[in-house]
């Protein structure tokens, strides 16, 4: 931990100074843009903490109703870590410097993950065609808010990818986009993670 | 702590910063409107921070004119009132104060004093005051909505707040969670940039060990709030579904006006957890920059190192991470667990003394100083006075036994006022005189700042101290009118007119204020290039004020930290930070 060994250093020793004056760069040895990515997922796991938080206090009252989960939202957690898989495989491309294969991870991860999307509004459809309706019950309610989240989570990650395919196509070699591919690959196995935790959430309760 | 630089070091050379990686605007819409510059940001967010301020000011007059004169002015009616009781806490606390400190000076201070030409991600950072200047517009609409902006007080608890019998419980406060919801997004991504700068885009010498107080309280305020608001916008999210589409969130099985509402089985007690594990970190977003600030101010115009750097710094770190675990001391009668009270009034306690040793180490800065009395010090001396006198009030309302019989009454107004409203204020205008010269090129009115200082000030004390006492005898708040109350005896309402005549007073002096910014723009004395003899790097541009990239060709390249000043052997009685030691007069 960079931070916590740098506030404990005493910059008034004089052995302290000659290093403090040689030190050039951040704090973490990282590029700006992935450290801000990371505190930016450090503020969506609080959101997504403080929801579950809410969810458990919710159940413990007696109108709790649990809600079945529909087997289409065992094929969606399929196809999500399909689309975090391709993702990966583009990162090893662009790695590798080889554009194609870049291109092809980049566009199997955004169509799984467009998947991911018509299928949890899928789910949303069948839920609602067995009778169940959000107002009058509050478990339903959780699941419509956090899959709602989550998805909104996962269009702002398509925007991303979005701009990096047009970049793709506009001609910029593997190398050139390699920055982007990772941080959305980076940001497709968070959100995977994080419907993951959801997803057991709304299995065990 | 004097000044240790060692006598023989090898010369670093000038930190070069490729120019691709700076923000260049091509049109004048670019440079002054949709501008990606953090200084230009800088001021948009302070310009649209005041003008909501000025109408969350003019809003307590209104109330201050209803509480000292009532049945005197009958367009003040109970539901307005308890409206604009509503909107101007929430415009203060939020729009106004979160966005001076964070939004105003964190773009305008932290590239300039940690050596960078700008903000890590420009982009980002303009987009998150156009999706501030949207939330306020949409606070604002809430205003010429049916039914108008929401009167359930800033804390907006369910179930009353969305409740027919609470005034703006239709669209008033719809428009007031999706306004707090942008708030938070627009913030989230200036918030971004201020970590991401502070950590990574420091210059050459800049450790995180010699940053200024103020990066520091700007940076841990910072953290606080992309830790903190999450909190708010999930409550805000499901109130928001409780409200239109009927969910039962926060809202219990409840009779309204003889009907049965659909609601049932929510916990108004989760939205309290909820709100509050933002709102209490809240207070310290307000106070840490402040802090940071007050420490500087102290140590510039006292020519006197900061007292004690390091701890300061834990101190402000410890304060933030305390922050999160005190916040259920708002919520001592809403019927939690006794025994959570015990926890959350021995935390409450503890925070003191990182925040006490903050006050002995201010005091102690000011020891032996060379005092210089501007305004800017005039300020921060005010600061630690009001503060210390906010902050023991706490104490009282800490402990459940006094907090108690004191809940909603005007104690609990006067406490926070004095420690959230008047004390991180005050640092404001501090700052404001202090760093006025390096925006502008000019210097402020010193005739019209002791006026503005000694009004505001005096005026200050003279409308709380006052309300401290209407607390004890049991006077509440929120109420339109007190009226015939038998434990409340008449000198009460006499000592409202006086709070009411105090607080017109004081408001006069923000005018003044104003009006000396207005002048001092365009016909202000001419400012030096360093008018304060600072040590940090703001100071030191090429330029005042600073040009586009901050720092000419070359960025600086810091060699201490930024507090010497009066150090022993040396002529001037100050060493910037970015002087070679080979180049300091001894």
């Amino acid at each position: 931990m960079e931070f916590f060994q740098e506030i404990r250093n005493k910059p008034w020793l004089e052995s302290q100074v000659e290093i403090d004056n040689a030190r050039e760069g951040g704090s973490y040895a990282l590029p700006a843009v992935k450290v801000g990515l990371r505190v930016f997922l450090g503020v969506v796991v609080v959101v997504f903490s403080l929801s579950v938080v809410a969810y458990s206090d919710r159940m413990t009252i007696a109108d709790w109703r649990p809600v079945p989960e529909p087997l289409i939202m065992w094929l969606n957690l399929l196809i999500l870590i399909a689309s975090s898989v391709a993702m990966q495989w583009a990162v090893i491309n662009a790695r590798r410097d080889r554009t194609p294969g870049v291109e092809v991870g980049m566009l199997v991860g955004g169509a799984f993950a467009l998947a991911f999307l018509a299928g949890q509004l899928l789910v949303v459809r069948q839920l609602d065609a067995l009778g169940y309706f959000a107002p009058t019950n509050p478990a339903l309610a959780f699941l419509y808010m956090l899959t709602a989240l989550h998805a909104v989570h996962i269009l702002g990650g398509l925007v991303a990818w979005g701009r990096t395919v047009l970049r793709i196509w506009g001609g910029k070699e593997a190398h050139e986009v390699r920055m982007s591919v990772e941080l959305c690959a980076f940001y497709w196995h968070f959100l995977l993670a994080i419907w993951l935790v959801l997803f057991l959430w709304f299995v065990i309760t | 702590m004097v000044d240790v630089t060692p006598e023989k070091i090898e010369h670093v050379g000038p930190a070069e910063v490729p120019e691709v990686d700076l923000y260049h605007a091509h049109s004048w819409w670019t440079k002054y409107v949709f501008c990606q510059d953090a200084k230009v940001i800088a001021i948009q967010y302070g310009c649209t921070a005041v003008a909501i301020g000025l109408v969350g000011l003019v809003l307590s007059w209104i109330m201050r004119l209803q509480l000292g004169f009532p049945e005197f002015f009958s367009f003040i009616s109970p539901e307005l009132y308890l409206q604009f009781v509503t909107m101007h806490g929430m415009i203060m606390v939020i729009y106004l104060l979160t966005a001076l400190f964070l939004g105003s000076f964190g773009n305008y201070l932290i590239p300039l004093m940690v050596g960078a030409r700008d903000m890590v991600f420009p982009y980002v950072n303009m987009l998150s005051f156009w999706v501030y200047l949207i939330a306020v517009l949409v606070l604002c609409a809430s205003f010429f909505v049916p039914g108008g902006p929401t009167g359930a007080g800033w804390t907006l608890y369910p179930p009353q707040a969305i409740l027919s019998g609470t005034p703006g419980s239709g669209a008033g406060i719809v428009l007031m969670l999706v306004s707090l919801a942008l708030f938070i997004v627009g913030f989230t991504m200036g918030g971004l940039n201020y970590v991401v700068t502070i950590l990574q885009a420091r210059t050459r010498g800049m450790t995180l060990m010699r940053m200024p107080l103020t990066i520091w309280g700007i940076f841990t305020a910072t953290v606080l709030a992309l830790l903190a608001f999450p909190a708010l916008f999930v409550s805000a999210i499901m109130m928001t579904l409780d409200s239109v589409l009927g969910t039962s969130f926060f809202m219990p099985a409840i009779v309204e006006f003889g009907e049965q509402l659909a609601y049932g089985g929510g916990s108004p007690v989760l939205f309290q957890h909820l709100f509050w594990f933002f709102g209490h970190p809240e207070v310290y977003i307000v106070a840490l920059p402040a802090f940071g600030i007050v420490s500087d101010l102290l140590s510039i115009h006292a020519r006197r190192h900061i007292f004690g750097y390091r701890m300061m710094v834990w101190a402000i770190v410890g304060i933030g991470a305390l922050s999160f675990v005190v916040w259920a001391h708002h919520m001592y009668v809403s019927g939690m667990n006794p025994y959570f009270g015990f926890f959350f009034a021995t935390t409450t306690l503890i925070i003191a003394v990182p925040t006490a040793l903050k006050v002995y180490n201010w005091t102690l800065t000011l020891w032996r100083g060379d005092i210089h009395l501007t305004i800017p010090m005039l300020f921060a001396i005010a600061f630690i006075i009001t503060f210390v006198n906010g902050g023991i009030t706490g104490l009282f309302l800490g402990n459940v036994v006094v907090d108690v019989p004191l809940s909603d009454t005007m104690f609990v107004v006067a406490h926070f006022h004095m420690v959230m409203g008047v004390a991180p204020i005050l640092v404001v205008f501090g700052a404001i005189y202090h760093w006025f010269p390096l925006m502008s090129g000019r210097m402020l009115n010193n005739a019209m700042g002791q006026f503005h200082f000694w009004v505001t000030f005096v005026g200050a004390y003279l409308i709380y101290f006052p309300m401290h006492y209407l607390g004890f005898i049991g006077v509440p708040r929120r109420y339109w009118e007190i009226g015939e109350t038998s434990f409340i005896p008449d000198s009460a309402d006499s000592l409202n007119a006086f709070i009411t005549v105090a607080a017109l007073i004081v408001g006069f002096a923000q005018v003044v204020f104003i009006y000396n910014i207005i002048v001092s723009v365009f016909r202000g004395e001419k400012a030096e290039r360093n008018p304060w003899k600072a040590t940090s790097l703001e100071w030191q541009t090429e330029t005042v004020p600073p040009g586009h990239g901050n720092f000419g060709e070359e960025a600086p390249v810091v060699y201490r930290w930024a507090y010497s000043f009066s150090v022993p052997g040396t002529v001037d009685d100050y060493v910037p930070q970015n002087v070679h030691p080979d180049y300091v007069k001894k």
